[in-house]
């Protein structure tokens, strides 16, 4: 059953094309990672499905009612404003007492619900702003550069998390990032963007295809593998990404 | 009770402090500060528009102070930086409305009194205006909470959940602009925005939430109206630049009390 799909999309600020001829599905219950490099245009792309950009073309199909939960790649809350991470969680609407707690609990941040937002550690935040968007038990979750400014072992754990959520609810996850080992290790499909969509498939066929070798040089193929067994090492890789 | 005029005095000076000192708080965390400056500045350009076409000043500078806010809405999005927006708007129509006070034929108005306010001469039907705009605000403000606080946090998480940024944005700029009308006679053009930034920066401190903040900012608000009035009274001072004074040793003893608790 497809849940979100988009046909023929094209985006563009100005003159310039981020975006052109971009057609994708999600399907319900599997994992989507898009992967690209910088101004690939992944998170217009993600911007474009929750409805917050307008395509200049092409359409996006909804199934009706369906239910996003959606993590931005980054928040910034500004020092003036106060904010409990319990409170954030009853925006825009109240929830109650035991659904932030199973929320918070899910996610393993429940200690830190009446701690300020801003004096979280990063990892802790990525996981408020998880519990926050699985509070509406929604069919397809989307997270943006979720583990900006964690450390490999932290984003690797994240990534786990969100295979632990999705085994739990049962629901969607489309993804984006530019840390390819460790995402794609938990991804069912890939999407290999650059403007355009290069390549797609299981983790195994997209890194072994051209395009995306072409984009992240060959380096990451041995990567992926090593990835797929051990997360928790620390490795120092570089992205040869060219750039368009 | 309506007839004395300090009556009346300070309940204008209240209700004006109670919605900008909440609607402040929002203007504090988008760090809009400018933003109300240069509206509450176009506030005089509406004060010659309504004595040249002769209807209410509440309306005429409620109208321009629209204006000016959607034009740097629209304008902000550009390739110029939003400071330098605000900068030619909040002088050009500050300057602008000067000469255009200046040219108005026949009546002498007193500017001072729009630039500085004249709480002590509200009448019975400015208080009648100031409070339904008040009420207007406070309203919208309880009504779009949560939805103004996401979309301050976030325009993506907002848009992701149902709500629409852009319309919450255009909320806010209404209210912004109805608090620079109603608060013209309070205290004038020139100290609107510290009506609105002062009372929520000093209940920062002493809050651990959005609503706190809110409601501490009011109590600071109203506080300073109360006693700027009392204070003017007092020395045979001006009412506005009083209330703004006392609004500021509120925060002085705010930020000091902070200081001695966390080095206690």
């Amino acid at each position: 059953m497809t849940l979100l799909s988009a046909e023929n999309l094209r985006v563009s600020y100005g003159t310039t094309a981020i975006l052109q001829d971009v057609s994708l599905s999600i399907a319900a219950g599997e994992i989507v990672t898009i992967v690209g490099p910088n101004g690939s245009g992944k998170s217009t792309l993600l911007r474009s499905l929750i409805g917050a950009l307008r395509p200049d073309s092409g359409r996006i199909l909804r199934e009706a009612g369906l239910r996003i939960g959606y993590v931005p790649q980054k928040l910034s809350i500004d020092a003036t404003l106060p904010l409990t991470a319990r409170r954030f969680l009853d925006l825009p609407r109240r929830v109650s007492r035991a659904q932030a707690e199973t929320a918070l609990t899910r996610t393993g941040v429940a200690h830190v619900a009446n701690r300020q937002m801003a004096d979280l550690s990063g990892g802790q935040f990525q996981r408020v702003l998880l519990a926050r968007a699985i509070l509406n038990a929604p069919q397809l979750l989307i997270l943006d550069e979720a583990t900006q400014g964690l450390d490999q072992p932290g984003a690797a754990q994240f990534y786990r998390l969100i295979e632990d959520v999705r085994a739990d609810l049962g629901c969607a996850v489309l993804m984006v990032s530019h840390e390819l080992h460790v995402v794609m290790s938990a991804s069912d499909r890939v999407i290999c963007l650059n403007g355009h969509i290069c390549c797609e498939g299981t983790p195994e066929v997209v890194s072994a295809a051209p395009a995306y070798r072409e984009l992240f040089g060959t380096g990451t193929g041995g990567a992926l593998a090593l990835y797929r067994h051990d997360h928790d090492h620390h490795h120092h890789h570089h992205h040869h990404g060219t750039t368009d | 009770m309506l007839d004395d005029f300090l009556v009346r005095a300070a309940l204008a000076a209240v209700g004006t402090a109670l919605a900008a000192s909440i609607l402040g708080c929002f203007v504090v965390w988008r760090r809009m500060a400018y933003f109300g400056d240069a509206t509450a500045h176009a506030a005089i350009l509406g004060v010659a528009l309504a004595l040249a076409l002769n209807v209410s000043v509440i309306a005429g500078v409620g109208f321009v102070a629209l204006i000016v806010a959607l034009l740097i809405h629209r304008l902000s999005d550009r390739q110029q930086g939003t400071d330098t927006i605000l900068g030619v708007l909040a002088h050009g129509a500050l300057a602008l409305g000067l000469v255009a006070v200046a040219l108005l034929p026949g009546a002498r108005i007193d500017l001072e009194a729009y630039l500085f306010g004249d709480v002590l001469t509200v009448t019975r039907g400015d208080l009648a205006v100031i409070w339904a705009g008040v009420l207007v605000v406070l309203a919208l403000l309880w009504w779009h909470w949560s939805a103004l606080l996401l979309a301050t946090l976030n325009p993506d998480l907002a848009t992701a959940s149902g709500v629409d940024p852009q319309r919450e944005n255009l909320i806010l700029t209404l209210m912004l602009a109805g608090v620079v009308a109603v608060a013209i006679k309070v205290v004038g053009a020139l100290l609107i925005t510290a009506l609105l930034v002062i009372p929520a920066a000093a209940a920062r401190r002493a809050s651990n939430g959005p609503e706190r903040m809110a409601a501490v900012a009011a109590l600071i608000g109203v506080t300073a109206a109360l006693g700027g009035i009392a204070l003017s009274l007092q020395l045979d001072t001006p009412t506005g630049p009083s209330i703004v004074c006392v609004a500021v040793a509120l925060f002085a003893c705010a930020s000091l009390g902070g200081r001695f608790i966390r080095s206690a």
